[in-house]
C-alpha cells in the first residue's frame, strides 16, 4: 500500500475508534442522567419509580407550606387540583419565585412512603413564565 | 411621532439590506463595477437606519412613552434612566432591534476596513450580510415589531422591568453577546464569498481571520458576564448551570474556538480548508440556534425570557434556510477546493487537527444534552425529561483533559513535521515540574489528596509553563526580544494562559468551595471553614422602586473583620421579591452571603458561601478575550496589498 494511504487509513481507523468510545461514554453518561418528568397524578398512582432521581412537579397547595421551627427543613405539598397530592420535603432555602398557588418543580427522590424528597425545587420564573413540565395544569374554576 | 419614525427607519432597514443582498451580487456576477461598489454605500445606509430606528425606541423609553406597548410592558416611570436605556433590550422585540443595530454595524466595520480586498470578494461579503440583515428586520417587522401601539387606551404606568434585569451585569451583558453572536456572520459571510467564487485560499483565511477573533472575543467576554451575573443576581452563588440558554450561547463559542484554530491552519499551511468552511457555517449556524432555543422558549429554563412559538418557527425557518442555503451551495463548491498540501505523523497541523476534533465533539455532546428533552417529547408524544448537570460534566472533564495536554504541546510543535525527540527534550522538565508541583499542591492547600485538584492544578500548570518556555526561547529571555514577537503569538499566549487560568478556577472553586444553608437569629453567629458570621440585625431600606430587608452580617476570621449587607428586595410594581446577595470579593476567594426567608422567631434563613478562586474562572476568560483582541492587531492583517502565499504555493504538489 503506498504509506500515504496507509497513513490516512491509520488516522482514520484512530479517528473512527476515538468517535465510537467517545459516543458509546457519551450515550452512557447521558442515560445515566436524564431525569424523567412526573405529575402529581402518576406520583399518586404509584407510575413513578421509588428510588432513581426524578422530577416532579405541579402546583403548591394553598395553606400547605410548613417549616421547621428548629431546622431548614420544609414540607409541602404538591398538587394538580384535580385530587391528587403528594408531600415534598425539602431541605434549604427556597427560591424567591416559590408561593402557594404557583408552580413548582421538584428533582429528587419518591420515597416508599409515597414523600418526594427533594434536593433541588425550581419555582416559575416570572408571571409569564411556566416550565413547560407543568403546561396543561390548569385551575379548574 | 417618534416611534412611527422609528418603524418607517426599520422598514428602510429592511429594504435597503434586500438591495445590499442583490445589487452587488449581479455586480459581482457580470462584472459591473459601480454595482459592486453600492455595497459600501448600502451597507452604511443600512447602518445609519438601524441606529435610527434604535435610536427611537430608546427615546420612547426614556421619556416614558407607554403608548408604544413595548415600552409599556418592559418599562415603569420609576426606573432610574440608565435601566430605562437597559429596559429597550430588557425583552424579546427591543432585544432583536439591538441584534439588527449589531448586525448592520458589523456590516458597516466590514466595508470600512476592507477596501484594499479584491472588490468581488468584498462585494459578495457585504451581499450575504446584507441577507442576513434583511431576514433579521423581516424577522422584527412581521412578528416582534418593537413599535407597535397600544392605541387607543394607552397604559398611564408601564408594567416595569423584571427585577432580575435591573443590574449593571444584565445591561451591558446582551449587547456584548449579541455582538459576538453577529460577529460570526463576519466569518460566514467571508465563507460564503469564497464558496462562489471558488477561491478558498489563503488569502481567505488571512481575511477572514481578525474578524472571527474579534467576535469570538466579544462572545467569551458575553459568556463570561453572564455567568458573573448568574453568580451574584441569581442568589445562588453558582456561576455555571449547564443551563439551555447557557448552553446556547456556549456552543458556538466551542465551534467558534475551533474555528479560530482551523482558520489558523488554513492561512499558514493552506490545510483543512473545506473543514474550516463547515466550521464558519456552523458556528453561526449555532449563534442562530442560539437565539432559536432562547426566543422560542421551547426548552426548561430558569431564565426563559420569551415565550413565543410563532416566532421561533420564523427562527427556524430562517435556519434551515441559511443552513439548507450554505450547505448546498459547499455541496456545489466542495469538487474545487483541494488541498494538496501533506503534513505527518506529528506536527502542528495534527495538534490543532486534536484541538478541532476536541472541540467539535464537545460542542455535539453540550447539543445533545440541550436538545434530548426536545427530540424525547416529540418521540414519546409527551415524555418530560431533562437531562443533569453531571451528564455535561462527565463528558466534558475528559474532553477538557485532552485538550489541554495537546494545548501545551501545540506553541512548540512545529508546522508540517515535528520529531518526537525534539518535543520530549523541550517539554520533559515542564511536564514532570507541573507534575510534581500538582499532585503537591493540594496537600499542601488541605492537607488532603484531591485527585481532581491535583490533575487540574498539573494541566493548568503544563499550559503556562510550556507557553512561558516557549516564549522564553522566542525572546531569546532578553526584554528586547519581546519586540521581534508578533502580535498573532503575544496574543496566542495570553489566550491560552487565560484557558489555564479558567481551568484552575473552575477546579479549586468546584471542589474547595463550602456551602451553607443556615438558620440565623438575631445576635447568633455560626462557623464556616475559618470564618464566623454573626447576624447583627435586619433593617427595613428604600430603594427608587423596591424597599428591602437588609441584613447586616459581619464576618470574622482570617485576620479581618467586616460587615456584609445582604438584601431581600420587593419591588413596588408587581410585587416581585429579589434576593440582592452580598459579596465579598477577592483574588483569592469570595465571601458570599445571601437572605432565604424569614423565621416565625425574627431570625432568618441565610445562604452562607465562600468560593476560593472564583474570580479566576471570570479573569481568565477576558484573559482569553484579550488574547483574540492582541491577534487582531496583527500587522499581517493591515498590509494593504494582498500578498500571495508563497510558502503554500512553493509545497503544493510536495
Amino acid at each position: 500500500m503506498h504509506p500515504v494511504r496507509r497513513n490516512r487509513l491509520i488516522a482514520v481507523a484512530f479517528l473512527l475508534a476515538g468517535v465510537a468510545v467517545t459516543v458509546a461514554l457519551v450515550m452512557r453518561a447521558l442515560n445515566e442522567n436524564i431525569n424523567l418528568f412526573y405529575p402529581p397524578g402518576e406520583v399518586v398512582a404509584g407510575k413513578a419509580p421509588v428510588g432513581p432521581r426524578i422530577r416532579a412537579g405541579g402546583m403548591v397547595k394553598d395553606g400547605s407550606v410548613q417549616r421547621a421551627s428548629d431546622s431548614l427543613e420544609v414540607r409541602f405539598v404538591v398538587t394538580d387540583l384535580q385530587g391528587s397530592d403528594f408531600t415534598v420535603i425539602y431541605s434549604g432555602i427556597l427560591p424567591d419565585l416559590f408561593r402557594e398557588g404557583k408552580g413548582v418543580l421538584a428533582t429528587g427522590h419518591l420515597g416508599a412512603d409515597g414523600v418526594f424528597k427533594a434536593d433541588e425545587v425550581l419555582a416559575k420564573h416570572d408571571e409569564n413564565y411556566m416550565p413547560p413540565e407543568l403546561k396543561g395544569m390548569h385551575k379548574e374554576t | 411621532m417618534i416611534p412611527e419614525l422609528g418603524h418607517f427607519a426599520l422598514i428602510l432597514v429592511f429594504t435597503l439590506a434586500l438591495m445590499l443582498g442583490v445589487i452587488p451580487l449581479i455586480g459581482a456576477a457580470r462584472g459591473y463595477q459601480a454595482w459592486m461598489r453600492s455595497a459600501f454605500s448600502l451597507s452604511a445606509g443600512v447602518a445609519v437606519f438601524a441606529a435610527l430606528a434604535f435610536g427611537c425606541l430608546v427615546y420612547a423609553f426614556a421619556t416614558d412613552d407607554f403608548s408604544v406597548r413595548y415600552t409599556a410592558t418592559n418599562s415603569n416611570s420609576l426606573l432610574p434612566i440608565y435601566y430605562k436605556v437597559a429596559a429597550v433590550w430588557g425583552a424579546h422585540e427591543g432585544s432583536f432591534l439591538l441584534w439588527i443595530l449589531i448586525a448592520s454595524l458589523w456590516t458597516l466595520a466590514v466595508a470600512a476596513f476592507s477596501r484594499h480586498l479584491p472588490l468581488a470578494m468584498i462585494s459578495r461579503v457585504l451581499a450575504v450580510m446584507g441577507w442576513l440583515a434583511a431576514g433579521f428586520a423581516a424577522f422584527s417587522l412581521f412578528t416582534s415589531n418593537p413599535f407597535e401601539r397600544a392605541l387607543p387606551i394607552a397604559p398611564s404606568e408601564g408594567a416595569d422591568l423584571n427585577p432580575l434585569l435591573q443590574d449593571f451585569g444584565l445591561t451591558i451583558h446582551p449587547p456584548i453577546l449579541y455582538t459576538g453572536y453577529v460577529g460570526f456572520s463576519v466569518a460566514f459571510a467571508f465563507a460564503l464569498a469564497a464558496l462562489m467564487t471558488g477561491r478558498l485560499d489563503a488569502a481567505w483565511a488571512r481575511w477572514s481571520r481578525p474578524w472571527t477573533n474579534a467576535a469570538w472575543a466579544f462572545l467569551s467576554v458575553g459568556i463570561a458576564l453572564g455567568s458573573w451575573w448568574a453568580y451574584y443576581e441569581l442568589g445562588w452563588g453558582g456561576w455555571w448551570f449547564w443551563d439551555p440558554v447557557e448552553n446556547a450561547s456556549f456552543m458556538p463559542w466551542l465551534m467558534g474556538t475551533a474555528l479560530v484554530h482551523s482558520l489558523a491552519v488554513t492561512e499558514k499551511r493552506g490545510a483543512f480548508k473545506s473543514w474550516t468552511v463547515l466550521l464558519a457555517i456552523g458556528t453561526f449556524s449555532l449563534s442562530l440556534l442560539g437565539a432559536f432555543i432562547v426566543r422560542s422558549g421551547v426548552l426548561t429554563s430558569v431564565h426563559a425570557f420569551a415565550v413565543d412559538p410563532e416566532r421561533g418557527l420564523f427562527i427556524l425557518a430562517f435556519l434551515v434556510i441559511v443552513v439548507g442555503g450554505s450547505l448546498t451551495l459547499y455541496a456545489v463548491r466542495v469538487p474545487l477546493i483541494r488541498s494538496r498540501v501533506h503534513f505527518s505523523g506529528l506536527s502542528r497541523e495534527v495538534l490543532l487537527l486534536v484541538n478541532n476534533v476536541v472541540l467539535v465533539v464537545a460542542m455535539a455532546c453540550v447539543l445533545l444534552g440541550t436538545l434530548y428533552p426536545l427530540a424525547y417529547e416529540a418521540i414519546t408524544d409527551g415524555g418530560k425529561i431533562s437531562v443533569g448537570p453531571p451528564y455535561f460534566n462527565s463528558v466534558f472533564i475528559p474532553l477538557m483533559v485532552v485538550l489541554s495536554l495537546a494545548l501545551g504541546v501545540g506553541p512548540s510543535a512545529r508546522w508540517k513535521r515535528t520529531s518526537i525527540e525534539h518535543l520530549v527534550r523541550k517539554l520533559a522538565a515542564v511536564f514532570a515540574a507541573s507534575l510534581l508541583i500538582g499532585v503537591a499542591l493540594p496537600l499542601l492547600i488541605s492537607g488532603a489528596f484531591k485527585w481532581q485538584l491535583a490533575l487540574g492544578a498539573a494541566l493548568a500548570l503544563w499550559i503556562v509553563g510550556t507557553h512561558v518556555l516557549d516564549a522564553w526561547q522566542q525572546t531569546g529571555g532578553s526584554v528586547a526580544g519581546l519586540r521581534r514577537l508578533t502580535a498573532g503569538y503575544v496574543g496566542m499566549t495570553i489566550a491560552h494562559i487565560g484557558f489555564a487560568v479558567t481551568l484552575f478556577g473552575i477546579v479549586v472553586t468546584s471542589h474547595q468551595s463550602i456551602e451553607r444553608d443556615v438558620r440565623l437569629t438575631n445576635g447568633a453567629s455560626t462557623q464556616l471553614g475559618s470564618l464566623t458570621f454573626t447576624l447583627v440585625g435586619v433593617d427595613r431600606v428604600r430603594g427608587p422602586n423596591y424597599v428591602a430587608d437588609r441584613g447586616s452580617v459581619r464576618i470574622d476570621g482570617d485576620g479581618a473583620s467586616y460587615v456584609m449587607f445582604p438584601e431581600k428586595r420587593r419591588y413596588l410594581s408587581g410585587g416581585n421579591v429579589m434576593t440582592e446577595a452580598a459579596i465579598e470579593p477577592g483574588v483569592t476567594r469570595d465571601v458570599y452571603v445571601a437572605m432565604g426567608e424569614p423565621l416565625a422567631d425574627g431570625g432568618w434563613t441565610m445562604r452562607l458561601h465562600y468560593k476560593p478562586l472564583v474570580r479566576w474562572v471570570w479573569v481568565g476568560a477576558l484573559l482569553m478575550a484579550l488574547g483574540g483582541v492582541t491577534a487582531v492587531t496583527d500587522a499581517r492583517y493591515r498590509r494593504l496589498r494582498v500578498r500571495r502565499d508563497v510558502a503554500v504555493g512553493a509545497e503544493e504538489g510536495a
